[in-house]
């Protein structure tokens, strides 16, 4: 893109072509961010309100999602629960892009010996398989939030390091970049105001695709028993605890996992008919 | 078998080593960390002093831990893990009553998977765009973006409790017959196949669409030779490097669903073993499963770069 086209053209319009499916993705996952923020004050019921005097009932007018298996208020624990499996996976992928998005920016620019070691030690946690890194860490600090975010957010951070990096070097190699190095800018000036706005839709796409793994690997863990702990439950503790409920197909099983399913293949939708992309869960969890 | 592939083959083999003893230090690392005295741990509120130091140095605690890294990793080679801090086992028999059973499991979801989804990903490549394609794309990707559990949980409620076809639980020593197999098995190896065969599909179906965005695939079906035959005798042979390499990779998505899926159908598989230490917190343990866990996954990664290299023929005849 030359600077003749950047001044005749005052702002680069895309096309912007929505789909079907994107824009169900889209409805899906915006449904559940207005859940996270507003469910607790819709809910009908706290989060631990024994309600009903059946356990595991089937839906009814009173209990639209039926009860849990002590009673509770099956939509009333889910809504509460979108706080931790929406909220808590959406903090952990912002800081495992904005870490990995910040060393391969500047590994990029630096170059040198600072990429090659940043990049060394990065490789290596890859080749850590993700659910089993989680255990070792939950295991050794035992399993609250912080640990939680922590974990989830250095093992997808290496991920989020090769794609941001990979691109920032290209676009470092282009000539508006050196001219602002020839100008004397500063390394930190150039990641930010040269590089970064270039590839923020790639980045954009990446975080929602790393999103849906962490989601998988939170609700995952707590299906485990070692991811989030009682009283508070996300939706994976929300299907670990009513398991019981599966012999009689109750929905206090079957919703929770359905909301999981739902919120990661709306995001899939999504990111798959944003424009610009090809392919997408190619890569893996 | 020439210098450069030689070279390349050990300088991976090379990086596998190291990346295993880089990810046998992070686990040394985070299982020494914990926070507390695991001493004060086993042996409640109420120990002596003396009873404390007694466990720390039968447990060698009271060492430095280069030391007892070292002797740890001296340990996992020569195949003297420690001693449960649980139940008192040495791990290494623990592991060794569990270990056949995970390998049988993954060993049938794989002899499942590799052919399915093989099947799957060729056919879904030559009907490119087709209903077909359409169809088999989009119950991949739901499969691969919805949890494992929920796969699993779904499998027991139609198959076990609605159809009643097969049960819920399987139980790896109480098998007598082949039928009695393949029914107790059913389930888990459909639950964990479903997993990898999505993954393994979507990958086998883009390596060989990258064939089939070649020039001379264009030649060929501009001659006017057959979509099929377009597929199978010019695509596919060199397609086969990036399909092995795919298939490979797919299987390492094994150890991730093999523990949910240990889990779910209470299988007595090693991951199971792992699952419940951390519960425990059975450091010698859970060390020894992560370290054969990571030891799976990397093998498997690197069986997979290995095929990429191997069938690779500008290397082969360079």
């Amino acid at each position: 893109m030359t600077n003749a086209t950047a001044d005749t053209l005052p702002r680069r319009r895309r096309r912007w072509r929505v789909s079907a499916s994107g824009t169900v993705g889209l409805a899906v996952v915006g449904f559940w961010l207005v859940m996270t923020l507003a469910g607790p004050s819709i809910a009908p019921h706290g989060s631990g309100a024994m309600v009903g005097s059946e356990i595991l009932a089937p839906m009814s007018r009173e209990f639209p999602l039926g009860t849990d298996y002590l009673g509770r208020d099956m939509l009333s624990r889910i809504l509460w629960g979108a706080r931790y499996t929406v909220g808590l996976a959406l903090i952990a992928t912002l800081l495992a892009c904005a870490m990995g998005v910040a060393l391969g920016l500047f590994a990029a620019v630096q170059g040198g010996i600072g990429d090659a070691a940043i990049s060394r030690v990065l490789d290596a946690f890859i080749s850590i398989p993700s659910k089993m890194f989680a255990l070792v860490m939950v295991a050794a600090l035992g399993s609250s939030l912080p640990v939680l975010i922590g974990t989830v957010a250095v093992i997808y951070t290496p991920g989020c390091y090769r794609l941001a990096r990979s691109m920032a070097v290209n676009i470092s190699a282009m000539d508006f970049v050196t001219v602002a190095r020839a100008r004397g800018e500063r390394t930190a000036f150039i990641m930010r105001e040269e590089v970064l706005p270039n590839m923020v839709l790639p980045v954009l796409t990446d975080f929602g695709l790393r999103f849906v793994f962490v989601v998988l690997l939170l609700s995952g863990l707590s299906f485990l028993g070692v991811g989030i702990q009682p009283p508070a439950a996300d939706w994976g503790s929300l299907v670990r605890e009513n398991l019981e409920g599966l012999r009689d197909g109750a929905p206090a099983v079957i919703m929770p996992a359905a909301a999981i399913a739902s919120l990661t293949i709306g995001m899939t939708l999504l990111i798959d008919n944003l424009p610009g992309r090809r392919r997408s869960t190619v890569e893996g969890h | 078998m020439n210098a450069v592939m030689a070279r390349l083959i050990g300088a991976r083999v090379a990086v596998c080593v190291l990346s295993l003893l880089i990810v046998s230090g992070l686990v040394f690392i985070a299982t020494s960390l914990l926070p507390g005295d695991v001493t004060q741990e086993i042996l409640g509120q109420s120990a002596t002093p003396e009873a404390v130091e007694g466990l720390r140095r039968a447990l060698n605690l009271d060492r430095p831990a280069p030391v007892r890294y070292l002797e740890w990793l001296g340990g996992l080679l020569t195949g003297d893990p420690g001693i449960s801090l649980v139940n008192r086992l040495p791990v290494a028999e623990m592991i060794a009553s569990r270990l056949p059973n995970s390998l049988l499991l993954a060993g049938m979801a794989a002899a499942f998977c590799v052919p399915a989804a093989l099947f799957l990903g060729i056919t879904s490549a030559i009907w490119r765009g087709s209903a077909y394609d359409r169809v088999v794309n989009t119950a991949t990707v739901t499969t691969v973006s919805v949890p494992e559990f929920l796969v699993a949980t779904l499998a027991v409620l139609i198959f076990a409790v609605h159809l009643r076809w097969l049960p819920a639980m399987s139980y790896a020593s109480k098998i007598e017959s082949v039928g009695q197999l393949l029914r107790s098995f059913a389930l888990p190896v459909a639950t964990l196949s479903c997993v990898v065969m999505a993954q393994m599909t979507r990958m086998t179906r883009a390596a060989l669409l990258t064939v089939l965005d070649t020039p001379y695939i264009e030649m060929a079906v501009l001659k006017g030779a057959r979509p099929m035959r377009v597929v199978l005798l010019h695509a596919l042979p060199n397609a086969v490097g990036p399909i092995a390499n795919a298939v490979a990779f797919s299987l390492s998505y094994l150890v991730g669903g093999a523990i949910i899926v240990e889990i779910i159908f209470s299988y007595p598989g090693i991951a199971r073993l792992m699952v419940d230490a951390v519960a425990t917190r059975d450091m010698p343990l859970v060390q020894a499963c992560a370290m054969i866990f990571s030891a799976a996954y990397l093998v498997l990664v690197l069986v997979a770069d290995l095929c990429a290299i191997l069938s690779n023929p500008r290397l082969r005849y360079r």
